[in-house]
């Protein structure tokens, strides 16, 4: 009986409140905004821009640790990414990225944003002005990946017909999806404000930076295209004809030099230079170099972890760090203070170890930018030594060791135990230790607290910097016979590394070019994409295995293989005089090592050059053509 | 209530037991095996380097089926039976894919019904010719001739000749532990090229390496092979 009444009244419940349903079903809801609640207000549709400005896509970045260590800059110090040195070659779907998702989200807001009809006139364009430009970033992003893609512009809707096929759209070629980024860049670079101390917003100085970044993309494709005739499709989805190269090297040079004259500056606040390059990419404070950043706030849910998974494991703040040792290949590229390239002197021409009173003078009279670069044995960071030592050698070539941070042992027989090993390492197949013997200074922060998990680091990302867009301008400049002028950007950058004695016009060549990045962008997410653009991935990635002599020889020259990276481990040399403990017994020795972990050689693929479509989205969209040499 | 819980249990398992017949599919089971040749003679190449697509037409998600070819050329892979489009990518391999009568093009129908063997003939750019190794203490010593196969429009140049050694049976560009090369335009005459280099220490100690010879071809990215030869050494 009690069940009868239970479902008589709920029968009569379901009714009474179906009374109305317009009303019912028509109810505002409380949990989400509606569009035309957020278009009559600027600061929500702020909070709609700063979405997408979150999700502007980077390949390395202080987000992705673990992406530096897939070419030769850097050996991956941790157990779950040893595979970076041990594959044999690069998948072919590496790199790809195919987001229409969010490129539709940003064609709605920018079709939105222009019916808006609540906001005033200036607040709008602006925000159609921003929207246009995320909306090139990632068609360039996309055509630096993918070469050309579709070309989007408009919301696409299906009609529910059943048959989406009208919403098929074959790549455009690559040199257009160039022409777009570099015509929307043009076309808003005016709207946007021209404000240097707005970073994290498009300005005018970011629309421009972009503009002769791609614009210097397309040129050296066009130009170093021909290296690789096989890596171009017949309609021209990859590859651009050679003839476009100087058009387009003159768009980049027209659009750095704009930028030059927006106020941006080097950043030369400190008189240490190498601690100058270090802080340029943490000091948030009026800094006069960064152009377009990623910004990151603590204690605001956006902070990243960079400083955690990297720091020195001496004065790690959690129990993990060092988590990307840069290579010697890297670090013996840091040329000599009077322009010329050496390999870093371990040995005497009899093949004696050269014994040095402290490890930071092996490193001297070198590019300034090494220091703020890397940490290197017998530097501090966070006002602590990093305890960077693999060991005590004795003069019979013996190696006293341990196979714990800061291991003891006895060196000197006497029975009493010393440390025989740094905290920080090097050794080898441990995680987190130094095992090329160096750990990563850039963008790492000298805040207290940055180290641990609570905390996390604020530093932020910077996209583009005037030091990039002076080596940009150098290269279109040199691209276009303009030596002069190269030299005088290239100079520029120099002078602030310390490097005084000014290349002559003489001077720059390809080479010089390409190692003027490599010194001054390590890091900063360009190596791929600078490599893949001179065609040169395939030369200096080609799969031979490297000696010691291959390491040693050709730097500084752009085709010069590199494809395993080394290290360097210092010693303390004692002779058996004195307490093995106190300086001024112990000089200091030096040994190339290869880490055991790097057990094969890098091997990029003339198929790797653009990233496979996979074949979901051919099978959604058999418009498409695959890319070549796959 | 104990009693049911423990039916329910009994149950449950032979309901998984079951299920293992119901949603699965059975393994495939016809091997399609061959090598890869020219006039018979099986093409050489690196390990992991040179692939083949099989696609099946019929389905509405189209995705091919990789076939890796070993070093000695040969292939093998499992399938089930069905009509087969090989095609090996122009960027694969050491030669040019030879058109057929049946397709017009260079794809290949396979109906694979049973197991099949299938020798594919392609032509190479060069071929190397009466490779002899040598061992004289820890050096090895390779002595051989390359053969120009074609020589018309296509035709390609030498990039460099090199010399693996390797402790195990993967030898090739990435793995060897010591190599030594030739540019192209430094070799005096093609049918006499002479290689050697030393193999350093292995530990643990063995008292033999393998050897190859490779040709590297001008803008073809995958390099084609002698057959491997295991020498003695001191």
């Amino acid at each position: 009986m009690k069940k009868y009444i239970f479902i008589i009244l709920s029968g009569l419940l379901a009714f009474s409140s179906g009374c109305d349903d317009e009303e019912f079903l028509a109810r505002e809801p409380r949990n989400i905004l509606l569009d035309e609640q957020i278009w009559q207000d600027e600061t929500l549709v702020l909070s709609v821009l700063g979405d997408l400005y979150g999700r502007m896509p980077d390949y390395q970045s202080i987000t992705q640790w673990g992406s530096y260590a897939d070419f030769d800059e850097a050996f991956a110090s941790a157990f779950g990414d040893y595979w970076r040195h041990r594959n044999t070659e690069y998948g072919f779907g590496e790199w790809s990225y195919w987001d229409y998702g969010y490129i539709r989200e940003i064609n709605l807001f920018i079709q939105k944003a222009e019916a808006a009809t609540e906001l005033s006139e200036a607040d709008r364009a602006r925000f159609v002005a921003e929207a246009r430009f995320i909306r090139a970033g990632v068609y360039f992003e996309l055509v630096k990946r993918m070469g050309g893609v579709p070309l989007i512009l408009e919301p696409m809707t299906y009609d529910f017909s059943g048959d989406p096929s009208y919403l098929r759209h074959p790549r455009a070629k690559e040199s257009e999806i160039y022409d777009f980024v570099i015509s929307e860049l043009e076309a808003v670079k005016s709207t946007l404000p021209a404000d240097i101390n707005t970073k994290s917003r498009a300005t005018k100085g970011a629309a421009l930076a972009m503009q002769a970044r791609a614009a210097l993309y397309a040129g050296s494709i066009a130009k170093y295209g021909q290296r690789t005739p096989s890596v171009s499709l017949p309609g021209g989805e990859v590859g651009i004809p050679a003839d476009r190269a100087e058009g387009y090297y003159q768009t980049a040079l027209k659009a750095a030099q704009e930028v030059m004259t927006l106020g941006y500056s080097l950043y030369k606040k400190k008189p240490d230079l190498g601690e100058n390059f270090a802080s340029l990419f943490y000091d948030k404070d009026n800094n006069p170099e960064a152009i377009f950043v990623e910004d990151y706030k603590t204690k605001s849910g956006k902070v990243h972890n960079w400083t955690i998974v990297n720091q020195p494991r001496y004065q790690a703040e959690e129990q993990e760090g060092g988590r990307i040792n840069p290579s010697l290949n890297l670090v013996q590229s840091f040329e000599k203070l009077d322009n010329t390239y050496a390999p870093l002197p371990i040995q005497d021409a009899n093949g004696n170890l050269i014994h040095y009173s402290d490890p930071t003078d092996l490193f001297a009279g070198r590019d300034a930018r090494l220091w703020g670069t890397v940490i290197l044995p017998g530097t501090q960071f966070k006002g602590k030594e990093v305890d960077i030592w693999a060991g005590f050698m004795l003069p019979n070539g013996n190696v006293v060791s341990s196979g714990g941070f800061g291991g003891r042992g006895d060196v000197n027989g006497d029975g009493i135990e010393e440390q025989v090993v740094g905290f920080s390492g090097p050794i080898d197949n441990l995680e987190f230790s130094a095992q090329t013997g160096f750990y990563i200074r850039k963008y790492m922060d000298p805040q207290p607290g940055s180290g641990q998990r609570g905390v996390q680091s604020d530093v932020w990302w910077i996209r583009y910097r005037y030091g990039e867009v002076l080596l940009n301008a150098a290269e279109a400049a040199f691209e276009l016979g303009q030596k002069d002028l190269a030299a005088e950007y290239m100079n520029q950058v120099r002078e602030r590394a310390g490097l005084i004695i000014p290349l002559t016009a003489a001077d720059i060549t390809f080479d010089r070019i390409v190692h003027e990045r490599k010194v001054e962008l390590a890091f900063e997410g360009h190596q791929l994409w600078d490599m893949k653009r001179w065609r040169l991935a395939h030369i200096v990635w080609d799969g031979t295995r490297m000696t010691v002599n291959d390491l040693l020889t050709g730097i500084g020259e752009a085709e010069d293989p590199s494809t395993m990276v080394f290290g360097m481990w210092p010693y303390k040399f004692y002779d058996g005089n004195g307490d093995p403990n106190q300086a001024e017994w112990n000089d200091w020795v030096f040994k190339i090592v290869l880490p055991s972990q790097v057990t094969n050689p890098d091997r990029f693929r003339l198929g790797n050059y653009y990233s496979e479509i996979n074949d979901g989205i051919v099978n959604n969209n058999p418009l498409i053509v695959r890319n070549p040499n796959q | 209530m104990k009693i049911k819980v423990c039916y329910i249990l009994w149950f449950a398992l032979s309901l998984g037991l079951a299920s293992c017949e119901l949603d699965n599919y059975e393994a495939p089971d016809s091997s399609l095996k061959g090598r890869i040749v020219y006039n018979g003679e099986p093409i050489n190449v690196g390990y992991d380097q040179v692939y083949f697509e099989l696609w099946e037409p019929g389905w509405q998600e189209k995705s091919p089926i990789n076939v890796v070819v070993d070093q000695d050329g040969s292939f093998s892979a499992l399938l089930f039976n069905a009509n087969y489009k090989l095609i090996i990518p122009a960027s694969q391999g050491p030669f040019i894919s030879n058109p057929n009568d049946a397709t017009q093009s260079d794809t290949i129908l396979v109906n694979l019904n049973g197991n099949q063997t299938l020798d594919i003939e392609v032509t190479p750019y060069y071929m190397i010719r009466n490779p002899q190794f040598s061992v004289s203490g820890r050096t090895v010593s390779a002595n051989f001739g390359l053969e120009k196969i074609i020589t018309d429009a296509n035709a390609k140049d030498v990039e460099r000749v090199s010399l693996y050694v390797n402790k195990t049976y993967f030898v090739d560009l990435g793995n060897n532990i010591a190599a030594t090369n030739i540019n192209g335009g430094d070799i005096a005459d093609m049918n006499n090229i002479s290689l050697s280099v030393e193999a350093p220490a292995i530990t643990p100690a063995q008292n033999y390496v393998f050897a190859r010879v490779g040709v590297k071809i001008s803008g073809v990215e995958d390099m084609i092979f002698s057959p491997i030869e295991k020498v003695q050494i001191q």
